[in-house]
């Protein structure tokens, strides 16, 4: 499958735009500040109806994960060649961009994130230019994790996005930004270092054929690092179930479940999500955090299918307790951004159960989470954000009754919590539920544990609903205003995902569900 | 023998420029008095015409002066890093504002960068222990003076005294090192000593030796445990001869071991694979536990630091830790790591030490805090500043990452995987240092004045000529891997 505009595939538009728009904003003087915010939402528009067309044309029969002829939208191009030397063997890492059912999925949600987040960062006003340049930025670091299909620049894309993280939480975040800045900065820096020494191992280990002339040449390529054959005899990371294989699923293990974040490596969460600015919020928790899980599936499952096996009780351990005790986190809160943040660490650790499982159910049930709750917390910040930007506060306690006062608000804040708890009929349902059948199947106490994760969500997603939107309006809360056109704009095509995909979620069930089943084949039936 | 003599001055053109370009300096000096930068002029269009006597220079392997010097594709890859970096120093130093005050001898300024490239020149290309010697020394006395030039100042005039009291006790040890590898091989030409080393049993003298001549390159490198002098040293002298001695002469010391090594210790064992002569020494265990400690010492220390001249220079002792990282190893792969770490180093960290030195003049502070706000005074420098940080950091996707995921990369292979997990956690504690500056200009409101400052457009052009390469070679470094495949032939090895 390939589709082209101008002769260059879309896969590299819906990835270059943002930095297209990065030179464009660039150029508009400082003090424009409306065609600076016009000239970033239009770009991730585009990027809307690009992640559009993918989905309209996407085939959903294509199994992609470890052969290049399942994977659609295909470019490779040599990038970086140098032909052979003696002492070092041929140089060559690919541009090498794709999309299967795993990513497919991933790139409309960043797409939507994307601009959601663009048209809720118009309320940004300190250094408008600097900002939205650095959110571009941002944005193609995102997109190009989930469609780069070489190591080399899947780690570039991985790396890029923490220094534009870093400033835009340290520049526009809330009094403890700097704390909250570096502490983002210095854990997911470890995570990146610890991956970039396995990729490397990877890299040493894995030599393919050229197909013309039979010489044998390291590649970066993550499909050659899924086939057993292609590794080097005697190299580290060859063999099966070997100390260093699980050494290097460890380590990349960890840099994945501090962007998740997983229990124990979860701490930066809170601290980050309280202190940045409400669109920062809305990308970190929609997209950044799918970015782990999505490692996961993509590097760590395929290439060290014996390491995963090993692990798999493991993950699933770390996965239940990251429920329990984010859920438990979250009822100790007052602050409204903080509670939103423990929840998505509780809600990530089923996205964990979930694929930890192996079987299709899970693996279905997680990614779909993945999605779910990407579209359910960007709903949640963004109403964090609304009352913060009129009243300044977010403490739980500040607020009541704002139903009488802001209806349309409520609304939409209802829809959101009753989605993030989990209520049949709206789309975090369905996925916790396949979540939850995929690990009772695989491994029954973790998955019954778990469940009471969703008991204790239930207790403080009711407990806030009660505080903020019940009771009556205290006297300071009597002149708030409710949404705006603006924030209509963001909320309403979440809140149609949200009811949609629970009513009917067979569309991105059939976008993901063969390739997901074929992972799990590759995972649990390995080829050796 | 007149027809080698011939020969050899043929291949020693680009040299002969350096020397005829300081004697102008040295008349020009006489006669035009009012001119001042005249010298830095001719310092300037010499240091290019030898950039382009080099490239006509490329594919020569050879050897000149009766085996004294050899003219060898790895020589001119560096004399090319040597001059390039030499050109922006001279461009730098037309611009510091500390050099003013001594304005009526800058003439003698411009010949002792000019005598300092000659004997940076003869480093990579040396091929004789005793033209080793007298081309670190010649290199040494001039950066001597140099360091003092500002001798007004207390802290140039204390911080030349220190360096010379060094760096004599350490060439001092070299020299004994060297004299004691002639007693025991017969010869000071490095190939000789190769060939008499081979067949020999290890003795604890030759470990000796290896340690004291290491420790007189390790001293111009700054590698720890020979390092004292460098933060003093590089906080006293003017900045343009910091970044002189952080980037130029370092790079050039990197050169001149890993040829001594390279050709005197290092012999095929019995299966054709490279080994150390005389067997039983281990200088490649010697080194990594170096490196390491230079990366850690030099990382640790660098947390502490203000001044910001302070900080780059245990920043540049942990960057000389991850240079040898590339050298232990041993092999081809090793030292084209290496080659490709001094390439991006060049342009990343000349680029800091000019934005200081930029800073230094606008702002008159070296302090890191005194930084503040400095992004919404000045954003285009502090942005670019900012990126040379992120480089030296090694985050893509900026050329300090290439740098260092090759040489990681070379030392995975090799099997040193110890020494790659300190370099892995020291790049992390670097992250706080190098960010910190970003921190102060970016995340703070300007303390006092904040109106926007301007830069001319010579400025503006210097910038950009050093931050074009960091961000392109981090994308795309075909070019330099290819130059780098081709310059790593030897002369005389295999």
């Amino acid at each position: 499958m390939e589709l082209q505009f101008l002769g260059i595939g879309i896969l590299t538009w819906i990835l270059f735009l943002p930095i297209a728009g990065l030179i464009i904003i660039l150029l508009i003087p400082g003090d424009k500040l409306k065609a600076i915010r016009i000239t970033a939402t239009a770009i991730t528009g585009i990027q809307v109806i690009l992640a559009a067309v993918i989905f309209r044309h996407f085939d959903r029969a294509i199994e992609g994960i470890n052969s290049i002829e399942g994977f659609q939208f295909v470019e490779k191009y040599r990038w970086i060649t140098v032909e052979a030397v003696p002492w070092f063997g041929r140089i060559e890492i690919n541009y090498f961009l794709g999309i299967d059912g795993l990513s497919v999925l991933m790139v409309i949600l960043t797409a939507l994130i994307g601009f959601i987040g663009a048209i809720s960062s118009w309320t940004i006003k300190k250094q408008v230019k600097g900002y939205f340049a650095l959110y571009m930025l941002l944005v193609t670091g995102m997109m190009g994790v989930f469609v780069a299909l070489d190591f080399f620049l899947f780690f570039i894309f991985w790396e890029v996005m923490l220094l534009p993280m870093y400033f835009l939480i340290g520049i526009w975040g809330g009094p403890r930004r700097e704390y909250a800045a570096i502490k983002f900065f210095l854990y997911t820096f470890v995570g990146g270092i610890l991956m970039m020494l396995v990729m490397l191992a990877l890299y040493f280990s894995v030599a393919v054929p050229d197909p013309e002339t039979g010489e044998m040449y390291h590649t970066f390529n993550i499909l050659h690092m899924m086939n057993p054959a292609y590794y080097v005899e005697g190299s580290i990371l060859a063999g099966v179930d070997t100390t260093w294989r699980y050494v290097a699923w460890m380590a990349l293990f960890i840099n994945f479940a501090i962007k998740i974040p997983l229990f124990p490596f979860h701490t930066w969460l809170p601290d980050a999500h309280v202190e940045a600015p409400t669109p920062i919020s809305v990308i970190l928790a929609g997209v950044l955090l799918k970015l782990g899980t999505y490692g996961l599936l993509r590097i760590s499952f395929p290439i060290f299918p014996d390491a995963t096996m090993y692990f798999m009780i493991f993950m699933a351990v770390l996965g239940m307790i990251s429920i329990i005790y984010g859920a438990f986190c979250a009822l100790a809160q007052d602050d409204f951004k903080k509670l939103i943040a423990y929840s998505s660490i509780s809600h990530m650790g089923i996205v964990v159960i979930g694929i930890a499982a192996l079987n299709t159910q899970g693996m279905v049930g997680g990614v779909l989470q993945m999605f779910n709750h990407g579209i359910i917390t960007a709903v949640l910040f963004l109403m964090v954000g609304v009352v913060y930007d009129r009243t300044g506060k977010r403490g739980l306690y500040d607020f009541g009754g704002l139903a009488n006062q802001m209806p349309k608000y409520t609304g939409i804040a209802m829809i959101g919590l009753f989605a993030a708890l989990g209520l049949p009929g709206l789309n975090g349902f369905v996925s916790e539920l396949f979540s939850f059948l995929g690990a009772f199947e695989a491994y029954r106490w973790i998955a019954i544990v778990s469940v009471f994760g969703i008991i204790i969500t239930a207790g403080y997603i009711l407990w806030t609903l009660q505080r903020v939107f019940l009771g009556n309006t205290p006297e300071h809360l009597t002149s708030l205003k409710d949404l705006t056109t603006r924030e209509m704009v963001c909320f309403v095509p979440l809140i149609i995902l949200i009811i949609l995909l629970g009513v009917y979620p067979a569309p991105a069930i059939e976008l993901m569900n063969t390739s997901l089943s074929y992972l799990t084949q590759i995972v649990t039936v390995p080829a050796y | 023998m007149s027809e080698h003599v011939l020969n050899s001055i043929g291949l020693f053109v680009p040299e002969i420029i350096l020397v005829a370009s300081l004697c102008i300096i040295i008349v020009a000096d006489l006669l035009l008095k009012k001119r001042t930068h005249a010298g830095g002029w001719i310092l300037l269009a010499s240091l290019v015409l030898c950039f382009f006597a080099f490239s006509a220079q490329s594919g020569i392997n050879t050897s000149a002066f009766f085996a004294m010097i050899a003219v060898d594709p790895f020589s001119v890859f560096f004399k090319v890093i040597l001059v390039i970096s030499g050109i922006f120093i001279v461009l730098f130093s037309m611009q510091n504002k500390e050099l003013i005050p001594y304005k009526n001898r800058i003439g003698e300024y411009y010949m002792l960068i000019a005598g300092m490239m000659l004997g940076m020149f003869l480093m990579v290309s040396s091929t004789n222990l005793l033209m080793m010697y007298l081309a670190f020394e010649m290199t040494s006395i001039c950066s001597y003076v140099l360091v003092g030039f500002t001798k007004k100042s207390i802290r140039s005039a204390e911080s030349s005294i220190k360096y010379i009291i060094y760096g004599s006790v350490s060439s001092g040890i070299m020299i004994y090192g060297m004299s004691l590898i002639y007693g025991m091989s017969g010869s000071l030409n490095i190939f000789e000593i190769g060939a008499a080393l081979s067949g020999l049993e290890s003795a604890p003298i030759f470990s000796m030796a290896v340690l004291m001549i290491t420790a007189g390159i390790g001293f111009k490198i700054a590698l720890v445990p020979f390092h004292f002098w460098a933060p003093d040293v590089y906080e006293g002298a003017p900045m343009a001869i910091t970044a002189l001695l952080a980037v130029t002469s370092k790079i050039a010391a990197v050169a001149m071991l890993i040829r001594l090594f390279r050709v005197s210790f290092t012999g095929v064992d019995a299966t054709g694979m490279m080994a150390i002569i005389p067997e039983g020494i281990r200088w490649d265990m010697m080194l990594a536990v170096m490196a390491a400690a230079a990366m850690i010492l030099g990382n640790l220390a660098a947390l502490w630091q203000d001044n910001i001249k302070r900080m780059l220079a245990y920043s540049s002792i942990a960057h000389a830790g991850y240079i040898i990282m590339g050298v232990v190893v041993l092999t081809d792969q090793g030292i084209s790591a290496v080659m490709l770490y001094a390439f991006m180093y060049l342009f990343m960290n000349l680029g800091t030490f000019y934005m200081a030195m930029l800073y230094a003049n606008k702002f008159s502070t070296e302090s890191i805090e005194g930084y503040k706000g400095i992004g919404y005074r000045a954003p285009f420098t502090a942005v670019a500043l900012t990126i040379f940080l992120v480089s030296l950091t090694g985050l893509p996707p900026t050329a300090g990452f290439i740098a260092k995921l090759y040489i990681f990369g070379a030392a995975i292979n090799a099997g040193w995987i110890w020494l790659v997990l300190v370099a892995g956690v020291m790049t992390i504690v670097s992250l706080f240092y190098y960010i910190r500056v970003a921190r102060n200009m970016f995340l703070y409101k300007p303390e006092g004045e904040t109106e926007p400052v301007r830069f001319d457009n010579f400025t503006t052009a210097i910038v950009l000529l050093l931050l074009t390469p960091v961000l392109v070679l981090g994308v795309y470094f075909t070019p330099v891997l290819e130059f780098i495949k081709h310059s790593l032939v030897m002369f005389g090895v295999q």
